[in-house]
């Protein structure tokens, strides 16, 4: 009898543990004629509030990985190396950014760290990577008034995104501003540029409101918002996340829409979170980004064609996924024409490298970030833009000439000298 | 006057989107003492719910009535979130009663799991689990009968149900090279839950302009209210409620079935739960994470109004809804435009809406310092119970 029972269960254990084989098995990659590997970091949230936008950007990264190793590599000293992602989970949670950082330095050797979203996400991660003297490619646009040695900005500063499309609001839709964000470090410092760039052109700020992150109760803006401009006017939104959803649900029911003589820009609603907050909502209203889907140029529709075919037909482009791949193959130039992957010397080698992005033709700049074509846009019925304006490329200024505290600043890591991270002009 | 209007339309809008969430709270933690975290994933669900019915109303012979689904989605919200705080009740809060830390603690993992079901669910994972619960519940039938007689019976039947996980995990990764089952249904992205177009504009009254969904949200939430005061004051299972409210074992002495009694109640306020996820749609964002955004504010509503009354929960609140657009707004100074600089300034600092948050926990922190049992404490015998 016992044995029968333990017959039973190694019996049923057996198939259960060769079914599992069955499915795990297969997809067992021939490995191509490289000379070696070079192992590069991955660092984005795959969990946690932040994962629907980072997993777009991490999955473009890997897009350019793939790619570049299908070209045969990385070519340095002779050699043909094969880049291997060593992927790590940022869970939404800032000090877990840094202590993976850490470990993808010390543990696994990585040449290079491709990661973050939020600013929050960054400031936590720069300690690490100065205290180690190591490199971060950060592919966000992101609020400015820094320039660090150790990282590398793909995104927009504010002088590519934010400054030109206020001009453009200023020029084209009214001169009243009421400002709306989230409650961190990236819509508020946005918004004090914001408000001195304004001051020094003749507009208005006649609100400010901020909603902290996760927040879907807006109807005390929206009362703000009609009493400051009862008959129209711009509102300039920084939110993040979810926040945007219940902020264009509300706005509409209240009638605080395009047709009614609001004219609503948004800094951080791409392509991506159109889909998710529903082009209903949203149809009419404008954006500022480096690249849309809808651009039509070769290179942009064969990035778009590339990242479908890999991730499915429903997805879509947008200007974070572009600066995240536009980074990978930058920094596999950097590392060719530096012959090392030794992050010192590609750091060396970088500026001045150039790239055919999907928005064009981009160079480095002296200041680690990079030289981007500004678009402003429309959301059409179907979820993408209508390219309303382009203002072709707009050199990266990373401390903002609009701030009094850095005014006449600026940062140039081609000079020798030890406050080239920040000095006077 | 129109301020005042104004001000209670807009406060009375926030006041019952918290209402009709804290109120199955209020049923599951003021009636039976228990702490559910997982209120807000019940929520949740409710909403996806609303999700797949707005769906199945999107193409098909139901296109006609597209219009109408909400009003599908509320009875089958109710039903689905009500089910799942069934089973939960079942499997995990009846085995925790009168343990409060472990319930807590327990009902959050319960959230988790929930979060994370709907970020991972597919046709293929469905098919493993029901494979294994079935395998679990089916094989030690088939076993000869006096092995369950043995010592070692309860080893079998832990192995039994290790053995069944096991193929139903190789089951699922097995479809899961079938590219039709391995499609996550709603995959971790934020889903897209559009209000039918009569919810999406707004209308005049008078000089204060109302936007639809907040006065559907307002009548939904006075019918609910209505329907559960009768329920509980009315009919025969909501007098045994309140019965094994006051005193369990002598209801129980009475033949009141109470086990019954406590699924009951459970399985009301999670479809309540429910219904409160119905409505946030038509607001806010729907995702895997909905539920945190409101089980704090639940919390605080049941226990600033007194737990285990209605009507505390209502005025608590509307009182809360009222004072958070007050500050949020800054509406004061438009009542009083010639108050002192200082004043002024105080005010404006706090008419942001996560500064009007923050005062407004503040203030109920100290309300509670002076009334620690809520605006309405429960007043005699059961308060020792």
């Amino acid at each position: 009898m016992r044995k029968a029972a333990f017959r039973y269960v190694a019996g049923a254990t057996a198939v259960a543990a060769s079914l599992s084989l069955v499915a795990c098995g297969g997809g067992e990659q021939a490995s191509g004629d490289f000379d070696g590997e070079v192992k590069v970091g991955i660092l984005h949230s795959r969990s946690g509030t932040m994962a629907i936008s980072e997993n777009t950007v991490a999955e473009a990264e890997l897009m350019a990985i793939d790619e570049i190793n299908a070209k045969g590599g990385v070519l340095v000293d002779g050699k043909k190396l094969k880049i291997v992602p060593v992927e790590e989970d940022g869970a939404s949670d800032w000090p877990t950014f840094a202590e993976k950082a850490k470990k993808l330095i010390d543990q696994d050797q990585v040449a290079v760290v491709f990661g973050g979203w939020t600013s929050a996400s960054r400031k936590a991660m720069l300690p690490v990577f100065e205290a180690k003297d190591h490199f971060l490619f950060y592919p966000i646009q992101y609020e400015g008034q820094e320039c660090s040695k150790n990282i590398f900005y793909s995104g927009a500063a504010p002088n590519q995104q934010a400054e030109p499309a206020v001009d453009w609001l200023l020029q084209n839709k009214g001169k009243d501003f009421f400002l709306v964000g989230s409650d961190y470090v990236y819509p508020r410092t946005a918004n004090t540029i914001m408000k001195e760039q304004l001051k020094a052109n003749g507009g208005k700020v006649v609100g400010e409101d901020y909603l902290p992150l996760g927040n879907t109760e807006v109807a005390p803006i929206i009362a703000k918002i009609k009493q400051a401009l009862p008959k129209g006017g711009v509102i300039v939104n920084t939110l993040n996340g979810d926040s945007n959803v219940a902020f264009f649900k509300q706005m509409k029911a209240a009638g605080i829409t395009p047709a009614n003589g609001y004219s609503i820009m948004s800094f951080s609603i791409a392509e991506e979170e159109i889909a998710a907050i529903g082009p209903e909502y949203l149809e009419g209203t404008y954006a500022a980004w480096n690249y849309f889907q809808s651009l039509d140029t070769p290179a942009s529709k064969e990035f778009t064609k590339n990242f479908k075919a890999k991730y499915g037909d429903s997805r879509v482009t947008s200007d974070p996924a572009e600066a995240a791949y536009m980074m990978v193959y930058l920094w596999a130039a950097a590392a060719e024409k530096a012959n090392s992957v030794d992050d010192n010397k590609v750091r060396e080698a970088l500026i001045g490298v150039s790239f055919d992005a999907p928005e064009g033709k981009v160079t480095v700049q002296p200041n680690h970030h990079v030289e981007k074509l500004v678009l402003i846009g429309e959301v059409q019925k179907d979820g993408m833009f209508k390219i309303l304006e382009n203002k072709g490329f707009v050199k990266p200024v990373a401390w903002n000439q609009y701030v009094p505290e850095t005014k006449g600043f600026t940062c140039d890591w081609t000079q020798n000298r030890p406050d080239a991270g920040k000095f006077k002009m | 006057m129109d301020l005042l209007y104004d001000t209670l339309f807009n406060g009375l809008a926030i006041g019952s989107v918290l209402v009709l969430a804290a109120l199955g709270l209020a049923v599951v933690f003021g009636l039976m003492g228990v702490i559910n975290m997982a209120h807000g994933e019940l929520m949740m669900l409710g909403a996806y719910t609303t999700f797949v019915v707005q769906n199945l109303f999107k193409n098909g012979p139901l296109q006609g009535i597209f219009p109408l689904y909400i009003l599908v989605a509320i009875p089958l919200a109710f039903l689905v979130s009500g089910l799942a705080g069934l089973l939960l009740e079942k499997t995990v809060i009846r085995r925790l009663y009168g343990r409060p830390l472990e319930t807590l603690l327990a009902t959050w993992g319960v959230s988790l799991i929930l979060q994370q079901f709907v970020r991972s669910v597919s046709s293929a994972f469905v098919i493993g689990l029901l494979v294994a619960v079935a395998l679990g519940l089916v094989a030690p039938r088939l076993l000869p009968r006096p092995w369950g007689q043995r010592r070692w019976a309860p080893v079998l039947g832990v192995a039994t149900w290790v053995i069944a996980g096991l193929v139903g995990i190789a089951l699922a990764s097995g479809l899961g090279g079938v590219r039709v089952l391995d499609q996550p249904w709603f995959s971790a992205r934020n889903i897209d839950v559009t209000a039918p177009v009569w919810l999406r504009g707004s209308v005049d009254l008078g000089a204060v302009n109302m936007p639809t969904a907040r006065l559907f949200i307002i009548a939904l939430t006075a019918l609910a209210l209505v329907a559960v005061h009768w329920f509980l004051q009315k009919s025969v299972w909501g007098i045994r409620i309140r019965a094994v409210t006051q005193n369990r074992s002598m209801s129980d002495c009475l033949g009141i079935p109470t086990e019954t009694v406590d699924a009951l109640t459970f399985l009301v306020g999670s479809g309540l739960a429910g219904v409160a996820g119905v409505a946030v749609t038509l607001l806010g964002s729907v995702g895997p994470n909905l539920g945190g955004n409101y089980i704090v504010d639940c919390f605080m509503v049941v226990v600033l109004g007194g737990v285990g009354k209605l009507l505390g929960t209502v005025v608590a609140a509307l009182g809360i809804g009222v004072l958070s657009y007050v500050i949020g707004s800054g509406s004061l100074l438009l009542v009083w435009p010639a108050m002192p600089a200082g004043l002024n300034e105080l005010i404006t600092f706090f008419a942001t809406t996560s500064m009007a948050k923050v005062l407004v926990f503040a203030l109920v922190v100290v309300f509670l310092q002076f009334r620690p049992a809520g605006l309405f404490p429960q007043k005699g015998r059961m308060v020792e119970a």
